[in-house]
């Protein structure tokens, strides 16, 4: 069964028409990545499959779960990260952590899940610091660990390294990386397109609502001749 | 362009906004409707009261007082002797302030250098400012009538200064909303019930002010940060989301009202003078039940407050358009905060009652008096009504915590959805 399934998804917002048609799957355990230029559906296509927005048409189904009609059992299986997300800045790191894992788990298990937590986000004794404190990377650090600590079935990351210095973008890489061994499906977008190759099996291409290209990297690479999935980007959106 | 222009040009588009403008005419609106009370308190005051007299004495002392009377009063029943009943019945039905009693040894009584008494039955309508200006000018009515008799003992001579200045004394009872209060004036009255004519509204409307102005902000902090997305992602039902902000919120606004009514009440102690009446004495207490019903208001009223702001949180892009937002509730907080420290909700014209009532953060403000006074029906009824607002409320937000409003700004149908 495909992790996330997309089906002739359309989205309108009034007259304009976000999303047209667009359909795509991504296996278990795989990284799919979503790529495109600002405005090319991108977000709204991963808020619909996190049950944030509505489909205007067409079908998205989760480990099976249509995101329409089971909302409520879909958002038991996934995880999202917003693009400049933030969090509680009134919270600690470690306060914060466990006001999330409070809605997964209770007791021990609940404490495992915490844990797990703290040690993604890798703060040391600045997990309890307030998180009003922080510096955008740890922040950040934070919210991943926040996204992947609960071992959702799908995590969903729009940007995830958005904003960050290099070396805190790389470690984020490693930490998507060790959550897919652990069997996590990993759907994300990003203008980072080094780091879609670097981390996806496979990719799409989206340009004003539609999917124009997909594959995964080596693939496209062949396909349009090019050096990198920079070049493939341009040759396609061009 | 000129570079100076083009900046101002941005400046003024920056700040001329609508943030900016409604609270200045919110604010223009409340001080012209201050006015307009005070200016309606004005006409009141100059205004003859409607008063009856029974004169039972024929002596030169009684017909100064009645002379005065009639010439600076409506006189809606007049008498000699009589039946006090009748006479109250009549004023009450005239709309009338008071029952005016000169006793018929009144004008012998100065002759022997011993105060006349004057009866006054007071018909009181309301505890409001505005309320008590009738009784007021009654009062200035009776002054003046005493010093008129002054000035006749005065000029007639050989008198007790003490008692030429002080000739006539008053025996008052007051009759307000079926109780009748021996031995005090409405003015006094309307001292005595000032804490909850002041305090209570105050005090609730700072609570509704900052208890909803925190929802709304925190909706507009929820979307800037994004927060928001995070919550409505996780597995936990949208009511309880809902109904967590409004708890939560309440616990906040509900201590800031204890920290508040604490300051507040220690201010107000400052300005009481002392040897102030009981309103024990007068059958004036509220009793554990009261209590409860008051509590009850209230919270349902922080409740209802809270849940409009959640709605109205919904249409908060970010943490500054969310200040905007918080105008309405601080203007439904406003104005029956004003209402009722003017006038009783009894006194009060039929449309404004209307309104008093439609609004829900009114009747924990009125509820402390109108118990007072046994009016448990206006309470009770508050109560309901502010149960079902606080429910309609509820059920609008979850509704649109349901849509995906919250991050478009509009309601998708689902019906509308093509497969």
């Amino acid at each position: 069964m495909p992790a996330v399934e997309v089906r002739n998804l359309v989205r309108d917002y009034g007259k304009v028409r976000a999303v047209n048609g667009i359909s795509f799957s991504a296996d278990e355990g795989e990284i799919f990545g979503l790529i495109g230029p600002n405005g090319a559906g991108k977000t709204t296509v991963l808020r619909i499959i996190s049950t944030l927005l509505r489909v205007t048409g067409g079908e998205v189904k989760v480990f099976g779960h249509d995101v329409t009609e089971e909302a409520g059992e879909v958002r038991k299986l996934i995880s999202y990260l917003p693009e400049d997300a933030g969090a509680y800045r009134n919270l600690t790191g470690r306060e914060y952590l466990r006001f999330i894992a409070r809605f997964f788990e209770v007791g021990k298990k609940m404490d495992e899940i915490i844990g797990r937590g703290i040690e993604i986000a890798d703060l040391g004794k600045r997990i309890d610091d307030k998180v009003e404190d922080y510096s955008k990377g740890m922040t950040r650090r934070l919210l991943v660990a926040r996204a992947l600590m609960i071992e959702p079935g799908l995590a969903i990351l729009d940007e995830p390294t958005s904003g960050l210095d290099v070396i805190n973008a790389q470690e984020i890489r490693k930490i998507i990386q060790n959550t897919v061994r652990q069997g996590t499906t990993v759907l994300l977008s990003s203008h980072n397109m080094l780091e879609v190759e670097f981390l996806c099996g496979r990719i799409a291409l989206m340009n004003n609502g539609e999917i124009v290209e997909e594959g995964s990297p080596p693939e496209l690479r062949a396909r349009y001749d090019a050096a990198n999935i920079e070049e493939v980007f341009t040759e396609v959106v061009r | 362009m000129n570079h100076l222009l083009n900046i101002v040009k941005k400046e003024v588009r920056e700040l001329l906004t609508p943030a900016t403008i409604i609270p200045i005419v919110v604010m223009t609106l409340v001080f012209g409707g201050m006015g307009s009370m005070i200016g309606g308190a004005a006409a009141v005051a100059k205004e003859k009261p409607v008063i009856g007299i029974i004169n039972g004495d024929e002596g030169i002392f009684s017909d100064i007082v009645d002379e005065t009377i009639r010439n600076l009063s409506a006189v809606v029943y007049n008498g000699t002797s009589g039946d006090v009943d009748e006479g109250v019945e009549t004023v009450k039905e005239k709309g009338g302030v008071a029952l005016i009693i000169v006793s018929s040894n009144f004008s012998d009584s100065i002759f022997q250098n011993k105060s006349g008494e004057i009866e006054i039955y007071w018909i009181m309508r309301g505890a409001g400012i505005m309320d008590s200006i009738s009784s007021g000018v009654v009062d200035g009515i009776l002054r003046e009538a005493n010093g008129k008799i002054s000035m006749k003992l005065i000029e007639k001579g050989d008198v007790n200064a003490t008692f030429a200045l002080s000739p006539t004394r008053r025996n008052e009872t007051t009759i307000f909303k079926g109780k009748e209060m021996q031995g005090i004036s409405p003015g006094t009255i309307s001292a005595m019930l000032s804490s909850q004519s002041t305090m209570v509204p105050i005090i609730m409307m700072i609570i509704i002010m900052m208890a909803g102005g925190m929802v709304i902000s925190s909706m507009g902090l929820e979307k800037e940060n994004k927060t928001l997305e995070t919550l409505l992602t996780l597995p936990v039902k949208r009511s309880s989301i809902v109904a967590g902000k409004i708890a939560g919120s309440a616990i906040v606004g509900l201590l800031m009202a204890v920290i508040y009514m604490v300051g507040f009440k220690y201010y107000l102690t400052s300005f009481e003078v002392s040897g102030n009446v009981n309103l024990a004495d007068y059958g004036l207490t509220l009793d554990a039940w009261d209590y409860l019903l008051i509590g009850i208001s209230l919270f349902l009223a922080l409740t209802a407050a809270l849940s409009l702001c959640m709605v109205l949180g919904t249409f908060a892009k970010n943490y500054k358009s969310a200040q905007t937002l918080t105008v309405p509730v601080s203007i439904l907080a406003i104005i029956p905060m004003f209402m009722i420290m003017f006038k009783d909700f009894s006194t009060l014209p039929l449309a404004l009652r209307i309104v008093l009532f439609a609004i829900p953060f009114s009747h924990p403000m009125m509820a402390m008096r109108s118990l007072m006074f046994g009016d448990y029906p206006l309470v009770i009824s508050g109560i309901a009504y502010v149960t079902i607002f606080a429910l309609v409320m509820i059920a609008i937000a979850v509704r649109i915590f349901k849509t995906d409003r919250l991050l478009t700004g509009t309601i998708s149908n689902p019906l509308k959805k093509r497969r």
